[in-house]
């Protein structure tokens, strides 16, 4: 099939068939088309400024530290991106997960639910919401802007309703704060980085057989090898390095679970074309018969479970629950982390690969200035440059594609 | 001539917006390979008579039928079942989808396999049948995988085109197909439009430009404020003609009080 590899260097749209020479390459790096590869570069250079300054920073133990740090952010950023894919925002996702991680405490803690049922009212609160969202959205033309900045005030105070007046909930369930808490034997680890290369093999040998049969342009076989011996690498260079800590959390596993099936989802399924035909031209889209406001309430609704779960994930990290879950800087970083690699805020234009990488590249300068023991003032202020850098380059790479004839 | 076995008739159709009579009791005929141009002047009811028969407005009175048997259309997926394709003249693209989704875009194929939501695009298949489409209508793209943003006016309007053949349908409707391409572009969708007649398909195009209606089409319907005013067969009639019906003047009536329009809609 088109070129996505499971792994950073993605074309954000398909490529033609077999890669055209340096040059096109080039010019889509400018246009914005190989977003990807300008973020990976962006994180290697935040990774050596860190190291330089801290030889702790590249550290096994910090960089599983890392991991845990990302992955809440990360999960919500996965259904923030569904949201920037249709021209949208969704402000209240940070609330959203504050609140589901909430319902889920009382649930499970004040009223002795099992953790599983906890955990998946907590998840269908965060639907409820996104559907409820997405329907006043679409069915009454009021622009998402405003709904979810109704929702951001509303939610958080049904969080500060449910914790009630103690305001605090420590969570003790090990099946709860196990979810970020598990860390896998060298062994298993080794087991999954074997399942994940195989896996990948395979769905790009299917693809490339499925071209050859159907007659089309396929990329030769030299460029599928290079593809799977970079995941490869890039999964056992992972593995070794967590083995070398405390092992292969599962908290990244859930989120790269999340992150595989929300992209193929959004790039693979007819639901995720028609998002992708809604963020690009509504109207178009309508007179196609697609059902554009079902999929802007479904899509919604994903936002909603996605923020629910980065809530529960963030709350067994914290292994509590309180009045400033899913509070202050959380819901702008969920949105910056997609848009610095390279969702468009324009709509039509991303990947839900950037959740990951948005969220590797916030979490690094965060964690980086942590080490550094830099002051929350510069650390703010350091965040909104870099996000605003993003959004100029965003613009930039949209203005380049006008100038060439593109919109 | 319009009642021997046309492929799509209308027979005094009438509709109304408020105070606006958009249509009124107006006949409309098409036959499978023949090219009908529709031309008159800005609010003579083209727009209106094309999606009426779209089924994007339903008409207040008056008789359809295709292939000889009476139908109703009321919705635009009536049109789309009776094999009635239409092409609008803009915003019906996506200029962020490649040209092979743009063709499939909400009728895309998808691989047999459990569940309608999981089920994954065949994008093989696709990209292979609209590689088939687009080169049985001599169309030139660079590759069905350019983003559709990137090509020209007159390469989208191809890919507009193609999209409409997907349903194997038996009559297009063209809206304005040549507005605001340049002449080698509006040269390629002309040629397309001589294409689909060949291929034994009833053709309408709306336009404003006589000159190209005149190049392409077989015969010239005239709206003007609503009402039939004019059908001539393209070779035996000249442009003087129909301008004549279209602004009323020379005609009698009430051509006085067009005058100021005289020409108007050239642009």
């Amino acid at each position: 099939m088109r070129g996505e590899t499971a792994t950073a260097p993605a074309p954000a749209e398909g490529s033609g068939g077999s890669s055209l020479l340096s040059r096109e390459s080039l010019r889509r790096l400018a246009q914005g088309d190989l977003a990807s590869v300008r973020v990976v570069l962006g994180l290697a250079l935040i990774w050596i400024i860190f190291q330089s300054q801290n030889d702790r920073f590249l550290s096994a133990e910090n960089l599983t530290n890392l991991m845990l740090q990302i992955t809440a952010i990360g999960l919500i950023s996965v259904g923030v991106v569904y949201v920037l894919l249709l021209g949208e925002i969704d402000l209240s996702v940070g609330a959203v997960s504050g609140l589901a991680a909430g319902v889920m405490a009382v649930l499970n803690v004040t009223h002795g639910w099992s953790p599983y049922l906890a955990i998946t009212a907590a998840v269908l609160v965060g639907t409820a919401i996104g559907l409820l969202q997405g329907s006043l959205f679409s069915r009454f033309v009021i622009p998402s802007f405003v709904v979810t900045l109704a929702g951001l005030l509303a939610w958080q105070g049904a969080l500060l309703q449910v914790l009630g007046s103690t305001g605090s909930i420590n969570i003790t369930d090990p099946k709860i704060t196990g979810l970020a808490n598990i860390f896998y034997s060298d062994a298993v680890g080794w087991i999954f980085c074997a399942i994940v290369i195989a896996a990948f093999a395979a769905v790009v040998f299917i693809g490339h057989r499925r071209r050859v049969a159907a007659g089309l342009t396929a990329e030769s076989v030299a460029t599928l090898v290079f593809r799977i011996g970079l995941v490869a690498a890039i999964s056992i260079v992972a593995v070794a390095v967590l083995n070398s800590d405390r092992g292969v959390p599962l908290a990244l596993l859930i989120l790269l679970a999340f992150v595989v099936g929300m992209e193929y989802v959004v790039k693979r399924t007819r639901f995720g074309r028609h998002v992708f035909a809604v963020g690009g031209n509504a109207e178009a889209a309508r007179r196609a018969g697609i059902p554009v406001n079902r999929v802007r309430v479904v899509v919604f609704a994903i936002a909603g479970s996605m923020a629910a779960i980065g809530g529960i994930m963030a709350a067994s990290r914290l292994l509590a629950v309180n009045q400033g879950s899913g509070g202050s800087e959380l819901l702008l970083l969920a949105i910056a982390g997609p848009v610095i690699a390279g969702t468009s805020l324009f709509g039509g234009r991303g990947s839900v690969w950037t959740a990951l990488l948005g969220a590797l590249v916030i979490g690094s300068i965060s964690n980086g200035m942590d080490l550094l023991a830099l002051s929350s003032a510069v650390k703010f202020m350091v965040t909104g440059g870099v996000l605003l850098l993003a959004v100029l380059v965003d613009a930039i790479a949209r203005q380049q594609r006008q100038a060439a004839g593109r919109v | 001539m319009s009642s021997n076995g046309a492929l799509l008739e209308l027979d005094e159709v009438s509709k109304r917006f408020g105070p606006v009579q958009a249509l009124d009791r107006v006949d409309f005929a098409v036959h499978a390979g023949e090219v009908v141009g529709l031309v008159g002047d800005n609010g003579a009811g083209k727009s209106t008579l094309v999606k009426t028969i779209a089924g994007i407005h339903s008409a207040d009175a008056g008789r359809m039928r295709f292939d000889g048997s009476e139908v109703k259309v009321s919705r635009p997926q009536d049109a789309t079942r009776l094999g009635i394709a239409t092409v609008y003249q803009d915003l019906a693209l996506c200029d962020n989808l490649d040209v092979v989704a743009n063709i499939f875009l909400g009728q895309e194929e998808v691989a047999p396999g459990p569940g309608e939501v999981s089920r994954q695009l065949d994008e093989a298949k696709m990209e292979h049948r609209a590689g088939e489409l687009l080169s049985s209508l001599a169309v030139t793209i660079p590759s069905v995988r350019t983003e559709v943003g990137t090509l020209s006016g007159g390469q989208r309007q191809q890919v507009a085109v193609a999209r409409s053949l997907l349903g194997e349908p038996r009559i297009v409707l063209l809206d304005e197909p040549t507005a605001a391409l340049g002449v080698p572009q509006t040269k390629l969708v002309l040629e397309l439009i001589g294409r689909l007649k060949e291929r034994g398909l009833g053709v309408v195009v709306i336009s404003h430009n006589l000159a190209n209606v005149f190049e392409v089409a077989d015969r010239i319907v005239v709206l003007r404020l609503g009402r039939a005013a004019g059908d001539f067969k393209a070779e035996q009639t000249t442009e003087e003609h129909v301008v004549s019906a279209i602004t009323g003047i020379g005609e009698g009536g009430n051509g006085g009080r067009d005058q100021r329009n005289e020409r108007e809609g050239e642009e």
